[in-house]
């Protein structure tokens, strides 16, 4: 009985400990980052620097573009392809998209747009009649169309996600087929009736994309400007310069960019209350735009195949880059195929992804922990589940740049750096995702089971590791492979908290991604791509090889 | 000691509103039917014996189970079995392990016992069957004794004969009712079929307390 008291006292503690892996790391860094910004001199000498103003226009303008073009083809995807085969293959590939990280993403589309890159070398010689690259700023373009459309083509797979969980709770189905009994085209129906309601679970999430894409440092070195690059990467090459006066720089300069942030997300409530005030107008008017759909089914079709293209064929040739042998422009396909990268960068190559799977295992396995211990804390003291909502967004919605210099100052200062400063902001990142991913599949177990368990003289601990953990496996380790692909994708908390001493496949390939080795970019940004994708076939595969024989557990 | 089970002016409320108000004893081998509209007491009734009733419910009155008080007993310790109208067998485990699952922990011969369990059934040899692949009336028969397995001192009846279709339906509910009254086990049925109520051969209670006809 001692026991059973202190095992419940431990699992009361759980969600605290989880808000805490949540809120600390964000709160001491932006701590950290405010008091070497006080320094006398800090703002001025940013306010010096003259690149400020393009720098902080290019953060603004990328982001907020990138996040609307996002949140939009989202949107025409749901309204315009909802039911077709279409659809049910963009549903499929989203996992898979997400689990990409966004440096291996940025590379591939990278090398499918540069001048030398795929495109290029597909439409020529025949179409454009070069027979060199032709000399054109396309990546790192300095308006930042690159970085917009990486950013725009890594989300929309997120925001169709994040829809695809809000969507049964807006009852859309029901509502869109009574509008259109009432005369209305199935876009407009989707934009009057659905979309208000969805808009409401989808907030936190765009905002989200909002603060990452304003401040993304790993897709602005690859895909952005470069003189000045964007305000994010400035901030990084200040905070990792070898003169470290350059610190209280790159803090004032952190929280002006966490002021952009801020002064971004106003602009954008602004924005949903605008359109929100025009939807209603809208139906109020009774325009049924019977027209709509012959616009929006084809547009959406564009537009998301569009890029779901662009991704697979950038990753495609990231893959087939590693095993080229010689490729000259124009020539579409390789000469021939070679292993000769793998082998002569074996060494480094498989220290990198010992260093990345040990990362993203350890953060996958305590984020799970975690997770299943708030879930079931909840479950078993029946917790409200709305207060923790807000924290869960925390990590997501504060950018990286603005608290991760403030914690690298502090862990330098309390000597708790390296490896272990990086698997805590490893976690901070995970938890928020493995606990979305988790916990609608958790909520929505048979509420009758529990008790049903307990008549036959089960105990809550039972009924947790034989019943309900095991029905859950799929789930479970599904919000692990989430976990461990998020671990893999991080970059720069890698890179500051690590004093760039803790060479990840992600690191690796970002620093790369400057010079013109495209075979080893490849090999690296491929293995950034297999290790989150075998976590999620492992996922998928063990509870299928389990459960062969149990009909009722198939997915 | 009073042998069975009683209700002593059992009443749940929720807010202001009265759903169960019932003062009664069922005796071992007895069954009470309790019928009503759906939306009225019944399920709340159970709950409120097998412990389970949400926060947002009130009860007062007492509930003894062969003289003893079941009022601050958790559910798992209350030997109070309930069958539901859906089997609720386990996916995961295979019809032994969902048998198993119930099983007390220290029984010896666990495989004999489930075997035995399979052939009153008369389901012998399906212990490594998957649950999925049984049929309405083997799903009813293999929850039952699930149910039995635990050691119940009492048995309470969620329409469990509901979902199954006229000729099993006859045919289980027979077999669920013989088996408790060999047992000796004190049974509530929920229900809102007269046919249930007459083969019950019980006394027929509102969730408050009207006494009703089964006829």
């Amino acid at each position: 009985m001692s026991l059973n008291l202190r095992r419940i006292s431990l699992l009361r503690l759980v969600p605290g400990v989880t808000i805490a892996a949540l809120a600390l790391p964000v709160a001491a860094g932006l701590w950290g980052t405010i008091s070497p910004a006080m320094q006398p001199g800090a703002f001025r000498a940013v306010f010096d620097w003259p690149g400020l103003w393009p720098a902080a226009r290019l953060s603004l303008v990328t982001g907020m573009g990138s996040t609307f073009a996002a949140l939009l083809i989202t949107l025409l995807v749901l309204a315009g392809l909802r039911g077709t085969k279409v659809y049910s293959a963009l549903i499929r590939l989203i996992s898979p998209l997400l689990a990409v990280p966004h440096a291996a993403a940025a590379l591939g589309l990278a090398f499918l747009i540069a001048p030398s890159g795929g495109i290029a070398r597909a439409l020529s010689p025949w179409a454009t009649g070069w027979q060199v690259p032709p000399d054109a700023l396309i990546l790192n373009d300095p308006a930042g169309l690159a970085l917009t459309f990486g950013l725009m083509a890594k989300e929309v797979p997120f925001l169709l996600l994040m829809s695809l969980a809000a969507l049964p709770q807006t009852d859309a189905s029901r509502r869109i087929t009574l509008a259109q009994t009432l005369g209305y085209s199935g876009a407009m129906g989707f934009a009057l009736v659905v979309l208000p309601a969805l808009y409401r679970q989808l907030r936190l999430p765009v905002y989200a994309v909002l603060a990452y894409a304003m401040t993304t440092v790993d897709m602005a070195q690859i895909l952005g400007p470069t003189r000045p690059p964007t305000l994010s990467v400035q901030i990084t090459q200040w905070m990792t310069a070898p003169d470290l006066t350059q610190r209280p720089l790159a803090a004032a300069a952190a929280l002006i960019q966490l002021g952009l942030v801020l002064g971004a997300l106003a602009v954008w409530r602004g924005g949903e209350a605008t359109v929100a005030r025009g939807l209603a107008a809208l139906a109020m008017a009774g325009h049924r735009a019977a027209w709509l759909d012959r616009l929006v089914t084809p547009l959406a079709a564009l537009l998301a195949g569009g890029i779901v293209a662009a991704l697979i064929a950038g990753l495609a040739g990231l893959s087939l880059w590693s095993f080229a042998g010689l490729w000259q422009f124009p020539g579409a396909l390789p000469d021939s195929l070679t292993a000769q990268v793998w082998m002569q960068a074996a060494p480094g190559l498989a220290e990198a992804t010992l260093t990345t799977a040990a990362l993203a295992l350890v953060t996958a396995g305590l984020a799970v922990a975690l997770t299943l211990g708030c879930l079931e804390a909840e479950h078993r003291f029946a917790l409200p589940a709305s207060r923790t909502r807000l924290i869960l967004w925390l990590p997501l919605l504060v950018p990286q740049i603005a608290f991760l210099p403030g914690l690298h100052g502090l862990s330098l200062a309390s000597g708790a750096g390296g490896i272990w400063a990086v698997l805590a902001a490893h976690l901070t990142f995970a938890l928020p995702y493995a606990f979305l991913s988790l916990a609608p599949a958790w909520r929505a177990y048979d509420q009758r089971i529990a008790p049903l368990a307990a008549s036959l003289g089960a105990g809550p601990a039972r009924v947790f590791w034989t019943l309900r953990l095991p029905m859950l496996s799929r789930a479970v380790l599904t919000a692990g492979a989430v976990a461990f692909a998020v671990s893999v994708g991080q970059y720069l908390p890698t890179l500051l908290l690590g004093g760039g001493r803790i060479e990840t496949l992600t690191t690796e390939a970002v620093a790369l991604s400057s010079g013109g080795n495209r075979r080893l970019i490849g090999a690296y940004a491929l293995l950034q791509m297999v290790l989150p994708a075998l976590a999620f076939m492992l996922a998928m595969g063990g509870p299928a090889l389990a459960f062969r024989n149990r009909r009722g557990m198939a997915a | 000691m009073t042998a069975g089970l009683e209700l002593e002016a059992l009443q749940v409320r929720q807010g202001d509103r009265l759903l169960v108000d019932l003062s009664v004893r069922i005796a071992p081998g007895e069954v009470l039917t309790i019928m009503g509209p759906s939306g009225t007491g019944k399920s709340t009734l159970l709950a409120a014996i097998t412990g389970t009733l949400e926060p947002a419910f009130q009860m007062q009155g007492g509930i003894r189970l062969d003289g003893h008080d079941l009022g601050a007993v958790p559910t798992r310790a209350r030997r109070i079995g309930i069958l539901f109208q859906d089997a609720l067998l386990f996916p995961h485990l295979s019809v032994a392990g969902n048998l198993g699952f119930a099983l007390p922990a220290r029984t010896p011969d666990r495989a004999a016992r489930i075997a035995t369990a399979l052939e009153e059934a008369g389901l012998p040899g399906f212990g490594p069957r998957d649950p999925a692949t049984l049929s309405g009336g083997e799903r009813a028969r293999v929850a039952l004794m699930r149910t039995l397995l635990a050691e119940p001192k009492a048995l309470l009846l969620d329409e469990p004969f509901s979902r199954l279709d006229a000729a099993l339906r006859e045919q289980i509910r027979s077999f669920v009712l013989e088996t408790a009254r060999q047992r000796g086990l004190p049974v509530i049925l929920v229900t809102h079929d007269l046919a249930d109520a007459r083969a019950a051969a019980g006394g027929v209670l509102s969730p408050m307390g009207a006494k009703l006809s089964a006829v």
